[in-house]
């Protein structure tokens, strides 16, 4: 019969669902083929590419100021370390020695942005398993940090602060003032987090023992950031490889054991914390001097290929370059974290409800511009 | 005097003086009914309203604040949006029942209404089974939901109504054994029987423990019955969508989303009646004064409705798994010895009388 | 470990049966040795491997497409290497070859060595697999399949990942013509 091969795939209780491109929980246009078993997940295959735009092949076109501004729009939640990731690059690339007052400034911002877009995942998070209200909770603490941004650098999301050789202009006279007043405001509202959502009985009972990932698979499925670290894999590049000046802090590397979706939530909120920390001990350090070097109007990166990794917010960001010696890249690759992690959802998911798909999703923190590139 | 009952009068007289009995009957009959569907029609839209001036509230916001004073208009403009709006529907959906669907979960929601006892004879029915015919109402508002999630031809509608049937045949057991917990004390279903029984103190004060424990089994059961956070299985808008209503659009939508807001207070409205004494006010503070009884009613059940809002913009959801499990591990074991102990407080007489 | 100890390490693992031949060493033992003797006459690579640390920072193996799945599966299980991240596979078009350029951690030892296969078949290029080492390369095996129509044999979901089914081409190849999406200054 007919019916039989095409479903011949299938077993008889199971049928297929198409979750998204328009979807609530799939946060941007990423489309997921479930096949469910009554409300069991069996397979979970991603379909991507609805908002590729080749930036790589972009990049192949531009010059290296011009790339920078591409970055911005691939994980549009971390900009500024996107845009670092690539002016180190190429600093690194030209030996160029950038000022120490760029990397202290590069830092506290890049840590700014880091707990700007934890809130917003936190945010989501909460509405992904069902509470509403933590959206906004988690927007009130990200738009002081957006502030300060729009003071700084005239953009709240993509800012472009970056530029090879150093920032595009100097701090805003408030800044230090702002950053202060925020790192005191936050400190009081990271606990209200905490009663809110993080100690309900409902939202433990969601995330303990949900979607779990083992350390061997989280090395193996090449997971970063918070992902990577929920599950007891210590992969934070800002220890391992550091970059401007985040060898001058000390700070503890999140980590936890369990696997779980809970623990890649906890992983997070420890990681504000973390960047709280970082934030303060810069904050009154930041050196006298230029605020950036004045490269070459054209900058022609020697013969070479050169690998940059940092770490956004959601993990490893990496950027190869393969340069022949002209004004444009011969060929630049992002390894962009949400990509490696969302290849982990189908491990995670498969045997959860739909429920439990959709908490574990929203603990990977995708964002799909991050993914498709 | 009651001032209401003294127009219901002078109309009922009147009608049967120019008519036959039996059409005056009817007539009277189709002109309650209008008046309770345009009063609740009314009364469900700032249901809505105040839903979103309590979620505003909770989350830092302003809410409504344009459409007349104080965004007091912002849900009729809405719901009149919403009755301009194209009825758009899926190619392959089972048209009959397609349509059916709304009609079933409004029509059920509104019936409940007839039985409420707003103050003393201001009741539209007073019938004798009256928390029974409650109970069975409400539970005929599912079939409504599973008929629209069926019927749309959508995974997602289907999903969400399949989950809608779980949870409302699991829930209706303890809706139903929490009041009979309480129906023990008044030994009858009538309502107007329960409130005269509650002269004495409300039912709450008067089962004491047994009493405060139904109300809250009462409480979650009732917030499942009505589909809300954190039981909102059947809309999941994370997981589902939509859930049953995800093809629905226009009139049809705006039904089944009048029908959550008017069955939470038919839910609010029997907590009020069975538990805190319906309209008597507290201590026989207005009793000279019979129609205040309306306001007493209304005050009680916008407690428990802003108590259920509060539920919702708080908690997170619930898994299927999870909500299966309160329900039968532990709600209804806790149910079924709360009845017991209740038969043995009666039994022996241990109720507090005031 | 040190760049030199990994080359000398894991050019062991892949002897030339040539360099043999030539340079008349009884024994490889050491590796230096044979490209001493043979130094004369021509330098003969003593392994199948070829490493470079020119124009990279890191330590750069060129392996023939033959040996890249025993190369990768050995990079990773030896304890000495232990290279259990892939943190990086990109696709790279070198003009005339194609090719892939796998950057490799190890989570223990913290060293990193990038591996390239090349391949001058630009019309069926194909390359064995490492999905089954590492899990990720499932996905970036078929970003580069998508982009630059290279074949994973024995990969187990071969399909367009990003791609539309009927999409014609491969974007990402230097050769790739579209004229209406593409700006070109």
């Amino acid at each position: 019969m007919d019916t039989t091969t095409v479903n011949s795939n299938f077993k008889s209780e199971e049928y297929f669902i198409n979750m998204g491109p328009q979807h609530p929980a799939t946060h941007g246009v990423l489309r997921l083929l479930l096949t469910i078993d009554g409300e069991i997940i069996k397979k979970v295959e991603p379909d991507l590419g609805y908002i590729h735009r080749s930036i790589e092949k972009m990049c192949e076109r531009d010059s290296y100021q011009q790339i920078v501004h591409l970055t911005d729009r691939m994980d549009y939640l971390s900009s500024h370390i996107n845009n670092e990731a690539v002016c180190l690059t190429v600093e690194n690339a030209l030996e160029l020695e950038v000022p120490e007052r760029v990397k202290v400034i590069r830092t506290i911002i890049g840590e700014l942005t880091r707990i700007a877009s934890h809130c917003l995942w936190w945010g989501v998070m909460g509405m992904d398993v069902g509470a509403l209200t933590t959206y906004f909770y988690g927007f009130r603490d990200r738009e002081m940090v957006n502030d300060i941004f729009e003071e700084t650098c005239g953009a709240r999301l993509t800012m472009n602060y970056n530029i090879p050789g150093g920032l595009m202009y100097d701090i805003h006279p408030n800044f230090i003032q702002r950053t202060k007043d925020f790192v005191a405001h936050f400190k009081t509202k990271i606990p209200e987090y905490d009663k809110l959502l993080t100690g309900n009985v409902i939202f433990q009972k969601r995330m303990k023992g949900v979607g779990i990932l083992s350390k061997e698979d989280a090395i193996s499925f090449g997971a970063s950031g918070p992902v990577g670290r929920g599950s007891g894999y210590s992969c934070d590049v800002r220890k391992h490889h550091p970059y401007s000046a985040l060898n001058k802090v000390t700070f503890n590397e999140s980590l936890k054991t369990a696997g779980d979706s809970l623990a890649r939530y906890e992983v997070r909120i420890m990681e504000m914390w973390e960047s709280l920390s970082i934030i303060e001990q810069l904050i009154d350090n930041i050196p006298e001097g230029d605020y950036k070097v004045t490269t070459k109007a054209v900058i022609k990166l020697p013969k070479g290929e050169y690998y940059q990794k940092v770490e956004a917010a959601r993990g490893e960001l990496g950027v190869y370059v393969i340069s022949t010696g002209t004004k444009n890249p011969y060929r630049l690759k992002f390894r962009s974290p949400g990509f490696s992690n969302i290849s982990l959802l189908n491990h995670i998911a498969v045997g959860g409800k739909i429920g439990d798909l959709v908490a574990s999703m929203a603990t990977l923190d995708i964002v799909v511009p991050d993914i498709d590139r | 005097m009651n001032i209401s009952l003294g127009i219901t009068k002078t109309i009922h007289d009147w009608l049967f003086s120019v008519m036959p009995e039996g059409l005056a009957s009817i007539t009277e009959m189709v002109l309650i009914a209008a008046v309770y569907l345009a009063v609740f029609a009314v009364f469900g839209l700032y249901l809505v309203l105040l839903e979103r001036k309590v979620a505003a509230w909770f989350q830092l916001r302003m809410g409504p604040n344009r459409v007349g004073f104080k965004g007091l208009l912002q849900t009729l403009a809405d719901a009149l949006k919403l009755v301009s709006k194209e009825l758009t529907g899926t190619e392959k959906a089972d048209k009959f029942l397609y349509n059916l669907a709304p009609y079933f979960v409004i029509i059920s929601a509104l019936m409940a209404l007839a039985v409420f006892p707003f103050t003393q004879e201001f009741q539209a029915f007073d019938i004798n089974i009256g928390i029974f015919f409650l109970i069975a109402i409400s539970s005929i508002g599912v079939i409504g939901i599973l008929l629209g999630g069926w019927s749309s031809n959508n995974k997602f509608a289907l999903i969400g109504a399949m989950r809608s049937g779980v949870q409302t045949i699991s829930y209706e057991l303890s809706i139903g054994l929490s009041l009979l917990t309480m129906v023990l004390i008044t030994g009858s279903l009538q309502l107007s029987e329960i409130v005269e029984v509650q002269k004495n103190g409300w039912l709450i004060v008067q089962g004491h423990i047994p009493a405060i424990i139904a109300f809250m089994i009462y409480m979650i059961a009732g917030t499942a019955e009505t589909n809300r956070a954190p039981f909102d299985m059947v809309e999941a808008e994370s997981e589902l969508g939509a859930g049953f209503h995800t093809e629905y659009s226009g009139m049809k939508f705006a039904y089944f989303f009048l029908a959550e807001f008017i069955n939470m207070f038919i839910i609010s409205a029997i907590a009020t009646t069975v538990f805190f004494g319906a309209w008597l006010s507290p201590f026989g503070i207005t009793e000279s004064i019979p129609w205040l009884g309306v306001f007493w009613f209304l005050g009680k059940v916008f407690v428990i409705v802003f108590l259920m809002m509060w539920f919702r913009w708080t908690f997170p959801r619930l898994r299927i798994d999870q909500l299966l499990t309160l329900e039968w591990k532990y709600l209804l074991p806790i149910n079924l010895v709360n009845i017991v102990v209740m038969a043995f407080i009666v039994w022996q007489n241990l109720i507090i009388q005031l | 470990m040190t760049n030199e100890a990994l080359q000398n390490l894991i050019g062991l693992w892949f002897p030339n049966p040539d360099a043999d031949k030539v340079s008349n060493v009884v024994e490889i033992t050491e590796t230096e040795e044979g490209s001493e003797e043979t130094k004369t006459q021509e330098p003969i690579n003593p392994s199948l491997l070829e490493f470079s640390e020119e124009e990279s920072q890191f330590l750069n193996i060129l392996v023939q497409p033959e040996q890249l799945h025993s190369l990768m599966k050995q990079l990773k299980s030896n304890s000495e290497t232990n290279f259990d991240y892939l943190y990086c596979l990109s696709g790279v078009d070198w003009g005339a070859e194609l090719g892939i350029v796998y950057h490799l951690e190890s989570t223990t030892h913290r060293h990193r060595i990038v591996v390239k296969v090349k391949t001058a078949d630009r019309e069926g290029p194909n390359f064995d697999t490492v999905s089954n080492i590492w899990k990720t390369a499932d996905f970036h095996e078929r970003e580069v399949f998508d982009f630059f129509g290279v074949k994973f044999n024995n990969h187990p979901n071969l399909k367009y990942l990003f791609l539309t089914e009927d999409w014609e081409g491969y974007p990402l190849r230097k050769d790739y013509v579209d004229e209406i999406n593409m700006v070109i200054k």
